[in-house]
């Protein structure tokens, strides 16, 4: 069995009631972090660690932290982002609805490193009952004296509070979410300057995802060098993956970073195979928004030698032969599958969700929808699946925030590993895969 | 329109609620409050927000109607028209696709005799199809309100359908309750 530092009680009943949680040796580190360590040395012990972002970027979480501005006398904030919305990613539901205390406990750590004294939740508004058993979490910490005035008698004062999107995918993007914070729309801004600069309020602004912050605790109590011995190369610690699809046991999965992909999508422990003794036909490995691969290069790299679950495995071979960690949106598809109409899903998604600010993304996300809403009828042309691949190359680059990137790179990839399945659709004048 | 607006105001026990969310932020920015806030019009307005309603939320907050209303068109979770008393969402992105999302909006359709976006003569059901609602493990998923069903099969859609048209469910309750 795996190492598990964010889901090892996670089946203890009641885990989410302060006493349950406290029994388990929760809040700990708060007691321990408060005491022995200056808030600058929680970043230094983040930073030694080696964890990096959750939520799909992968950026270095103490370097982010060691970019905060504390030469002025603004207000500092802390905000996690809790908007999962990435198609293919559902674990920090299952970390907000099992386990709120844990993502409490990191609240109050990342908090205390940055000198916020207010924080925020922000969770997506379709999660409002996440939300509500989150609150309620939040007021046992307060009624037990881990939140609120002068904490434990260390002299440190934080306040924790939630607040919910309203249904917008744009707002993962932690510009577009401080502006949601704000009361406005979620249109990303222009960066730099980055948050950690001007962010909510134009204060110096830490914004984590909460796996992220879920990690906070197991550091602080085990050791930034406990946590490093975990996992492999640049690749430090465990990473939860949802895994969905075509398998046989979807669900939550934590796993020590370095873990072969063949054993994640084979082995009992993980997801058990696919489903009906069927073929593997394509894996998108993290998230929607990162490039597909067929099961050949899923399994093993363009040089052979086996993939595994990190950020520079699932990356090797770039985006020609392979393709990124990202969130750990891990969604399988068998031979039943056909890939246009999955990609076409995934257009409409992100033509959805495109919040208009910039026209490489506004407008390209609905031609690459048309068009292939037309291939998949049996309507389009071969010329069609170049200008999908075109519009593609105009969107990737040019647009404020990495939305445009995440809509480009999965038609791009999908044209370049099955183009002979859009072909097919072109010739057949239909789906080849249809009933 | 004197009398449109008084019944759009909330209760003492609702503004109790508001209050303490726009305490939550810093003094200044109540906006901050606006998103909260508009769930909570909007579950009060039979699920969908009225301009009016969006007036009075523009006035408690203290800020112009233009704002309100330009944060409301953003969000897809917030109506600008009349629903039904209970809202189907069906999830329809790829992991729910992968698993019959498409298959089970077509039931709802047939069952209902309505289309997405569309609501029963009756006023009893309105079916809207949404975008991932991060739960793709228990594909394919709809949402109710704050209540999320997943796993979901058509049987089983027959049997909520049956459910809530006996209990005449409503889908549009506070969310903070």
């Amino acid at each position: 069995m795996a190492q598990q530092i964010l889901l090892n009680n996670i089946e203890v009943p009641g885990l989410a009631s302060f006493d349950v949680y406290r029994k388990l040796g929760g809040y700990t580190s708060v007691e321990k972090t408060l005491k022995n360590f200056t808030p600058d040395e929680v970043t230094a012990e983040v930073k030694k660690s080696g964890l990096r972002g959750r939520g799909g970027a992968g950026f270095p979480a103490g370097m982010k932290w060691g970019f905060i501005d504390k030469s002025t006398n603004n207000p500092r904030y802390f905000v996690c982002n809790f908007d999962e919305s990435e198609p293919g990613t559902f674990k920090d539901r299952h970390i907000g609805q099992l386990n709120p205390h844990q993502l409490i406990e990191g609240m109050i750590l990342g908090s205390y490193a940055l000198g916020a004294r207010t924080s925020y939740i922000y969770i997506r508004g379709e999660l409002f009952y996440v939300l509500r058993i989150i609150e309620k979490a939040i007021e046992e910490a307060y009624a037990n004296g881990f939140l609120g005035e002068n904490i434990l008698g260390s002299g440190y004062s934080l306040d924790l509070y939630c607040q919910p999107g309203g249904g917008a995918y744009i707002c993962g993007e932690e510009t577009a979410l401080i502006e949601s914070l704000e009361g406005k729309r979620g249109n990303p801004r222009i960066k730099p300057p980055f948050p950690a600069i001007v962010g909510l309020y134009d204060c110096p602004t830490v914004v984590n995802n909460v796996e992220t912050i879920s990690a906070l605790p197991w550091i602080m109590n085990n050791g930034a060098d406990a946590y490093s011995a975990i996992g492999i190369a640049n690749s430090k610690g465990t990473k939860l993956i949802s895994a969905c699809g075509h398998i046989n046991k979807p669900g939550i999965y934590e796993i020590e970073l370095g873990l072969p992909v063949e054993e994640f999508i084979y082995s009992d422990q993980y997801c058990g195979g696919i489903r009906n003794g069927n073929k593997l036909k394509a894996v998108v490995a993290g998230g929607s928004s990162v490039p597909i691969l067929p099961a050949e290069l899923i399994l093993k790299t363009a040089k052979g030698e086996p993939r595994l679950m990190s950020y520079e495995s699932l990356a090797e071979g770039g985006f020609e032969t392979g393709t990124m960690l990202g969130s750990g949106g891990f969604i399988v598809m068998d031979d039943t599958t056909c890939i246009v109409k999955n990609l076409l899903t995934f257009a409409r998604f992100y033509h959805h969700e495109s919040c208009g600010q910039c026209s490489p993304c506004r407008e390209g996300t609905g031609w690459m929808e048309k068009i292939l809403q037309r291939i998949e009828d049996g309507r389009g042309t071969m010329k069609d699946i170049d200008l999908l691949v075109g519009i593609s190359k105009h969107i990737e680059g040019n647009t404020i925030c990495p939305l445009g990137d995440a809509a480009a790179w999965p038609v791009a990839s999908a044209v370049r590993h099955f183009r002979q399945e859009f072909e097919d659709h072109v010739k057949l004048q239909k789906c080849p895969l249809s009933k | 329109m004197q009398n449109t607006k008084n019944t759009t105001e909330f209760n003492s026990e609702t503004l109790e609620l508001v209050n303490k969310i726009i305490r939550r932020y810093p003094k200044g920015r109540q906006k901050s409050a606006l998103l909260p806030v508009l769930h909570i019009a909007q579950s009060e307005n039979s699920g969908w927000l009225s301009s009016e309603v969006m007036d009075y939320v523009a006035s408690l907050l203290e800020i112009q109607p233009i704002e309100v209303y330009e944060v409301a068109s953003f969000y897809s979770m917030f109506n600008l028209q009349p629903v039904g008393n209970c809202v189907i969402e069906v999830c329809q992105t790829g992991p729910c696709w992968l698993k019959g999302s498409e298959e089970l909006l077509a039931h709802f359709e047939k069952k209902l005799g309505i289309k997405p976006g569309e609501t029963t003569a009756d006023g009893r059901f309105t079916i809207k199809t949404v975008e991932c609602l991060a739960a793709c493990g228990n594909a394919p998923v709809i949402q109710v309100g704050t209540e999320y069903h997943e796993n979901m099969t058509n049987e089983k859609a027959d049997e909520l359908l049956s459910k809530w048209t006996a209990e005449n469910k409503c889908s549009h309750t506070n969310p903070y309750l």
